[in-house]
């Protein structure tokens, strides 16, 4: 494939590179959503943001039948009752937020080019519970995991719209990101592109590998196989356990920034968390 | 229908205990207690008569079952049953190979549909049997669910 | 932090009652074991869920441990007008339980 080519041989150019020289992230979005929309000619662009089950009839209507009535709705109540209960100092949420908080999970992630790293709402959420005096919470589950929920909630029909600052340091955020995707790893030697863009559709043993395309607009999860709701850096977790690879910790700058080059790959699909996954 | 002694378990007791204080049941309206013979059996059939009173069932198209041909997940298998047949009082949903086969059972009341909806767990392949009692006499229906390991994401 | 155990969404569709629920609970087998002791994580699981409608009993459940965790229902039945109240209430085998209602619309 050609323009496959056109990412990889970007992936080989890598930090050192000035700006102009390298493909630009605009080239590589263009690549990317064509892939996918030539590989799945019958899908309608937004469903994408419903993963496998944009392309799979039959996991599609197990799926529709969960969100009758899903069970990360207990989750976006626990978020919102935590949104809305003060802080120690007496403060909220809504202080640390654009917004009030509300309906700004697409703000998310972004270069901070203050901070001088890729800024996630996970880490957000901490940094305004640890600037309010309170402690902060993990990441993968549980209470942040739920408020995560309630603003993906908030949030939902909005258009992902991730920027690249023309920001040398913002771009190899962006490169790292993206090299982690198309690197291989574990003792399964496999990367992410290997399932989700190569074999996007084909199965792995019993499993239908979703699409790379939409992966972070669902998330946070609530997944049948964890009984309960999962973060995106969770989920990056166990995709590495998967290939035997040792996971990042969730907020490291490895998930941060292949949360920025995944996100920024899904520009122009709504926002539709939080989601139902097996 | 046969009237449960509800004094058994002290659980179900409490709870028509205090309902029945509280006026809100009649003898008549009053349906059965948690069957504990039904969710101990091991056999289909064991099941049945405990939780519906027999297992002398006849097939019936009649009863319409909507589970996936394959379950994404075994731990979340959503199914409904639902009957055309006249004046259901009871259903009951069986999974064969589950080590206790009996899912669910459910006592209608006299202006409830014979439909019904919820979420099973399925240990391996194996056929959903549903039954239906009207009349005092049972039918059923089943279709088979697979379930498979994943390789990745499952 | 108060939880809700029980979420209900009733509503009129011609002359019937279409009632859908999500609760919340574990619904442990008691067959999965404790990944760092070793032992079996006893059983907790909701064995009845009943719905009344003006006293009477729309519905009885009786549940086992093959219901799957934070449990859906659905059920339909007649004789209901939108702006009446439904009861749905679970008890389960450590003796909890909880109850919930909401307006028919």
């Amino acid at each position: 494939m050609n323009r496959l080519l056109l990412i990889t041989a970007a992936v080989g150019a890598l930090c050192a590179v000035p700006l102009a020289s390298q493909a630009s992230p605009e080239e590589d979005l263009k690549a990317f959503q064509a892939y996918f929309q030539e590989r799945f000619p019958n899908v309608p662009f937004e469903d994408f943001a419903n993963g496998v089950y944009a392309i799979d009839k039959a996991s599609r209507e197990q799926w529709e039948a969960i969100e009758e009535f899903p069970p990360y709705e207990i989750a976006i109540e626990e978020g919102e009752e935590m949104f809305n209960t003060p802080f120690k100092n007496g403060k909220t949420y809504a202080s640390c937020f654009r917004n009030g908080g509300i309906g700004v999970k697409g703000d998310y992630p972004y270069y901070d080019t203050e901070k001088g790293r890729v800024e996630t709402l996970a880490s957000a959420i901490n940094e305004c519970r640890t600037k309010n005096g309170e402690k902060p919470l993990k990441y993968k589950k549980g209470k942040l995991a739920s408020l995560v929920a309630y603003m993906a909630y908030t949030t939902r029909g909005q258009i992902v719209d991730i920027k690249i600052p023309f920001d040398q340091r913002a771009r190899d955020a962006y490169e790292a990101g993206k090299h982690f995707y198309y690197a291989r790893r574990g003792q399964l030697n496999m990367s992410c592109a290997h399932c989700h863009i190569d074999n996007a559709g084909n199965k792995i043993r019993a499993d239908l590998l979703s699409p790379a395309l939409g992966h972070p607009t669902h998330f946070p999860v609530y997944r049948s196989k964890w009984g309960n709701l999962g973060t995106l850096h969770r989920r990056f977790a166990g995709c590495n356990k998967q290939v035997r690879a040792m996971p990042f910790k969730a907020q490291s700058e490895q998930y941060r920034n292949l949360e920025y080059f995944m996100t920024y790959m899904s520009n122009g699909l709504p926002w539709n968390g939080p989601g139902a996954r097996k | 229908m046969k009237r449960r002694s509800f004094l058994k378990g002290t659980v179900a007791s409490s709870m028509l205990g205090a309902a029945a204080s509280a006026g809100l049941l009649t003898p008549q309206s009053v349906l059965a207690a948690w069957p504990k013979a039904a969710f101990e059996a091991k056999t289909v059939d064991g099941g049945m008569e405990a939780a519906l009173g027999s297992s002398s069932v006849s097939e019936s198209g009649d009863i319409k079952i909507k589970a996936p041909d394959i379950a994404e997940n075994g731990a979340v298998v959503p199914i409904t049953i639902s009957t055309s047949i006249p004046d259901v009082d009871a259903i009951a949903v069986f999974i064969e190979k589950n080590p206790v086969p009996i899912a669910c059972s459910y006592d209608l009341g006299a202006t409830t549909k014979g439909f019904v909806s919820c979420r099973v767990k399925m240990g391996k392949t194996s056929d959903l049997i549903a039954v239906v009692r009207s009349g005092g006499k049972l039918y059923s229906a089943k279709k088979m669910v697979k379930v498979t390991i994943g390789g990745c994401g499952g | 932090m108060a939880k809700k155990k029980i979420r209900i969404r009733a509503k009129m569709k011609g002359d019937v009652t279409e009632v859908k629920a999500l609760m919340s609970h574990p619904m442990e087998t008691g067959l999965r074991k404790n990944k760092k002791t070793g032992e079996k994580i006893p059983a907790h699981f909701i064995q009845e869920v009943t719905c009344e409608h003006k006293g009477k009993q729309v519905i009885v459940a009786h549940w086992g441990v093959a219901i799957s965790k934070n449990p859906y229902l659905a059920f339909k039945f007649t004789g209901a007008a939108k702006g009446d109240t439904v009861k749905i209430s679970w008890n389960d085998n450590k003796g909890e339980s909880a109850s919930a209602e909401a307006k028919i619309g």
